[in-house]
């Protein structure tokens, strides 16, 4: 088991720059998530993490020890596919002690941990058949049991749960979840699924374009992002955006929204000029004496609460309230916004502002 | 697994393709029982017209092939004696004695020796270089790829009066190793391509997945991505035994003495002692016999080569 460190590592294919200058730190036995739309550079990071991309520039070091330009077989760790990667040509058992036989190791001790893997994944009855005919799941399985076989020090997976359906993703994910818990090995898990890694992750690191925009625990990640994107793209349906012209001076703990005051956590910056105000769904409020108005253009049940949708002053802003609470077209409702709860954002940079409420996550950097 | 349905296809369907297959094997298999045929025939009985269907078989056609022969006087035939073997009485009714072997094996043993020999250069240049092109990155690959195509772009006798002062100038002339050379040199490009075509289609996981679990790249490629090949290999292999098999021109062009093949020397049988056509027909058959041998062991392959990357996976 090993901390894994990345530092100002870069990758470049050419003119194109997939991954800039990243840097963080994954602690030992964290379950790391590595989040973000496809082309971000995610997967390239894990892909140099592994040895299976080799950086550019920057430093990775696994357990201390600088393994940049090293062979992914000298990284001592396992790497589990998006798409299985399982060998056709060989059967179930000869998959999983592969990598065991490819160290010299004995053929009583690899049959003990083959048996010992297979218990653990509930996977006993299918050691004898070829891959070809297992379904996703216990391809997956599989696929697992080949990586947790060798001890590394730590897993890399690529989506794992990418290729199976809805419905068993979830339960592979709580599997995942339950497998992670119980061996306590470092794993760092690629995924473009802001659910799965909210879900799952001890932290996160979202990345965009190449650039880490935000790394941290996820609830960290969800009330205080860091920037648009990561505000955007985290939560479902995602933060609402507010663009006004404005200004916020330091421990101004309140904005003018189109001529209503809006109260906002106490500045630790200001700024003048383009400004957005972000408030997620749920902490959008219906009271009939609230200055802020809004008309209700669709309503979306959803079981215990409903999404209503609103034509604002400044565009449109999705609420989650209560199914409770009735709601009909084209009311003109009063809109509160919790206060503790709201950020606000740099319109041009897209950078959040560092405010009382938000600087314990992201003042540090 | 698979994602994709088919409709079952209805009775009349089936039958109407059956006799489709049924029609096309019927004019393919047609040739090659003709030449069968004959090779079992009497020579009065291969020039018959009508042609006869049913005949009493002989091997003589076998026996004159390997054999060259000479007609005797009867004072001669007296002299020489009885007939030892089998063999020497099925000419001796016809009033000639065997004076020797023909050169059939011999040529027969180049035909193996050459085809086989280029074939496996073929396949073994070609899978590395299909390896290379598929999975690094090399400098100029587009243009190189298209380079080595070119080299198909034209019948390859349009380069015979080259390569014959080539061969003549390099002591290549009448060689196997020139053959083989020169064969590997022609089906190159075609094993080149097919092979890329089908190292393609291995994701390139699975060669990840085995340099992570600890394996060298020549061992990943050697345990993980040839096996996956085999069915492109099989396929490839069985083209470049096929072309190199069946060469007429440059090997009447550039063998004669020591490195002959057979495809020349079969027609130099016709006049040998009259229009000898079981002979010849027994020396096509017998030509016949290895690659659809080296086919027949290969064919599981083949059949999943044909259909490769069909469904995918």
């Amino acid at each position: 088991m090993a901390q894994i460190r990345i530092q100002n590592v870069r990758k470049e294919f050419g003119p194109f720059t997939a991954v800039q200058s990243s840097s963080f730190t994954i602690e030992d036995g964290e379950f790391f998530m590595l989040l973000g739309p496809s082309g971000c550079g995610k997967t390239t990071t894990l892909r140099m993490m592994a040895g299976l991309e080799l950086p550019t520039s920057g430093e990775i070091f696994i357990d201390g020890e600088e393994v940049g330009m090293k062979r992914a077989s000298q990284r001592d760790i396992a790497f589990v596919f998006q798409m299985f990667a399982l060998y056709p040509h060989m059967n179930v058992r000869r998959n999983i002690s592969y990598p065991l036989v490819s160290q010299g190791m004995k053929r009583e001790e690899v049959n003990t941990r083959v048996a010992e893997v297979a218990r653990i994944l509930r996977i006993e009855h299918i050691l004898d058949k070829p891959v070809g005919g297992l379904s996703g799941g216990d391809r997956q399985r599989v696929a697992l049991g080949r990586a947790i076989v060798r001890r590394p020090k730590a897993f890399f997976m690529d989506e794992p749960l990418g290729a199976l359906d809805a419905e068993f993703r979830e339960h592979m994910a709580e599997e995942l979840r339950a497998l992670h818990d119980r061996m306590g090995a470092t794993t760092v898990y690629v995924t473009h699924d802001q659910l799965e890694a909210m879900q799952m992750g001890d932290k996160i690191v979202v990345m965009n374009h190449g650039v880490v925009e935000q790394f941290g625990r996820p609830q960290q990640i969800y009330d205080w992002p860091a920037t648009k994107f990561v505000a955007q793209f985290i939560g479902s349906p995602s933060m609402n955006f507010l663009d006004f012209e404005g200004m916020i001076g330091i421990d101004g703990d309140s904005v003018d929204l189109g001529g209503i005051k809006v109260k906002v956590p106490a500045a630790r910056e200001g700024r003048a000029g383009r400004l957005t105000l972000g408030v997620r769904p749920e902490h959008v409020g219906f009271r009939d004496d609230a200055a802020y108005r809004g008309r209700v253009s669709a309503v979306e049940y959803l079981g215990t609460t409903q999404i209503v949708t609103l034509v604002t002053a400044h565009g449109d802003l999705k609420a989650r309230i209560s199914s409770a609470q009735a709601v009909r077209e084209d009311e003109l409702v009063g809109l509160d916004f919790d206060q503790r709860t709201l950020s606000l954002f740099d319109a041009e940079s897209g950078k959040a502002l560092l405010s009382k409420a938000n600087e314990g996550v992201l003042g540090h950097g | 697994m698979s994602s994709y349905s088919v409709t079952e296809p209805s009775l009349r369907q089936k039958w109407s393709a059956g006799i489709l297959v049924v029609l096309y094997a019927l004019i393919t298999i047609l040739p090659l029982v003709w030449i069968i045929a004959t090779s079992f025939k009497s020579p009065s009985d291969a020039i018959a017209y009508p042609p006869k269907t049913f005949f009493t078989p002989t091997v003589e056609g076998y026996v004159n092939v390997f054999t060259t022969r000479t007609r005797l006087s009867e004072e001669q035939l007296q002299a020489v004696g009885e007939p030892q073997t089998w063999y020497d009485r099925l000419v001796r009714k016809d009033g000639l004695v065997i004076s020797g072997p023909s050169r059939f094996a011999e040529r027969f043993t180049n035909s193996v020796i050459i085809g086989f020999g280029s074939t496996v250069l073929c396949i073994v240049l070609g899978t590395a270089a299909a390896y290379a092109f598929s999975r690094f990155k090399v400098p100029l690959k587009d243009d190189l790829l298209f380079f080595i195509l070119s080299t198909r772009m034209m019948p390859p006798i349009a380069v015979a009066i080259p390569i014959f002062l080539m061969f003549r100038a390099l002591g290549l002339s009448d060689t196997h190793a020139g053959m083989i050379l020169l064969y590997t040199a022609v089906n190159l490009s075609l094993s080149v391509w097919l092979l890329k075509g089908f190292i393609d289609e291995i994701p390139i996981e699975y060669e990840e997945a085995a340099l992570i679990d600890g394996y060298t790249r020549l061992q990943a490629f050697y345990k993980v991505v040839l096996p996956q090949a085999a069915t492109g290999i099989a396929s490839t292999a069985i083209f470049c035994l096929i072309f190199a098999w069946n060469e007429y021109a440059f090997a009447v062009l550039l063998t004669s003495g020591n490195a002959q093949t057979a495809p020349p020397f079969i027609p130099t049988i016709i006049g040998v002692s009259g229009q000898d056509w079981p002979a010849v027909a027994a020396g096509a058959t017998l030509f016949l016999v290895p690659v659809m041998v080296f086919t027949i062991l290969l064919r599981k392959h083949l059949l999943r080569g044909i259909t490769f990357g069909a469904v995918r996976k």
